[in-house]
């Protein structure tokens, strides 16, 4: 199958924009992804092993996490695997921040 | 790294969007091609801001979405060169939200202040660093171009 790297990743794999892994899992595939190209694991995983919040994983059109049966779900050559980060972010701003919009320092802004 | 290369059309496309979401936050991506120099934007892509319970300071965009744009970049030959993003009412300066929420290693950030409904300061911060343990925004000039590129 064929595994889509996101553009912060591909200095891990040599510039390339898509691995192909022989794979019968999703968690096969991130596995041989990981094991031929061992920098993107820290990027993908937690020390503890798991998929880090933030790294999102599409089967074809479905997010991983939503199937059933999670990394553990059937693949075939046929399938495409996204890999893809998280996007968010915001001013959170107070009261008092909100009224100065020009430019000229880092706002102190409590973002959770 | 040091120059955002972005065509006036692009440019203002994005300040636009700032403005027509007032005062809500609005956002979307960045597509374009890496250069010696910097990222050199293409086009941008308008994305919906998945934070509808907090559009006015926070946005997201839906992992589905992204997936989608990101498709669309492969085929057109282009990479995501990152994200833009409105501060409604708020300075053109990186949040702490916006560097914990920032995960794309080498793409760049552009964030447009609205003030009262008008495009004012748009900066670029480029996310630098090895991992999430010392990622950092630095600011990057923004360079554009009057006619659009020439190869």
């Amino acid at each position: 199958m064929q595994v889509f790297i996101p553009t912060p990743l591909r200095p891990y794999v040599a510039g390339k924009d898509s691995i192909e892994v022989n794979a019968s899992t999703v968690a096969e595939a991130l596995k041989q992804l990981t094991e031929e190209h061992p920098d993107l694991r820290k990027h993908l995983f937690t020390p503890e092993g798991k998929i880090r919040a933030f790294v999102n994983l599409y089967l074809n059109d479905e997010d991983v996490r939503y199937l059933s049966a999670r990394e553990a779900t059937a693949v075939t050559s046929a399938d495409t695997l996204t890999i893809i980060p998280s996007i968010a972010g915001g001013q959170a701003s107070t009261s008092m921040q909100r009224q100065d919009h020009s430019q000229g320092r880092p706002c102190l802004c409590s973002g959770s | 790294m040091g120059v955002l290369n972005i065509s006036s059309a692009v440019y203002e496309a994005i300040r636009l969007h700032g403005e027509q979401t007032y005062p809500h936050e609005c956002c979307g991506a960045l597509l374009g091609q890496l250069s010696p120099e910097g990222w050199r934007i293409e086009a941008a892509v308008e994305a919906g801001n998945a934070r509808t319970d907090s559009a006015h300071n926070r946005y997201q965009i839906a992992p589905g979405e992204l997936v989608k744009i990101e498709r669309d970049a492969r085929r057109q030959g282009l990479g995501i060169a990152g994200f833009y993003h409105s501060h409604p009412d708020h300075p053109a300066q990186w949040s702490s939200t916006d560097l914990a929420e920032a995960h794309w290693l080498g793409c760049v950030y552009v964030i447009t202040a609205i003030a009262q409904g008008k495009a004012m300061v748009t900066n670029c911060f480029l996310l630098e660093g090895a991992g999430e343990e010392d990622k950092h925004f630095v600011q990057v000039a923004v360079s554009v171009q009057g006619d659009g590129f020439t190869n």
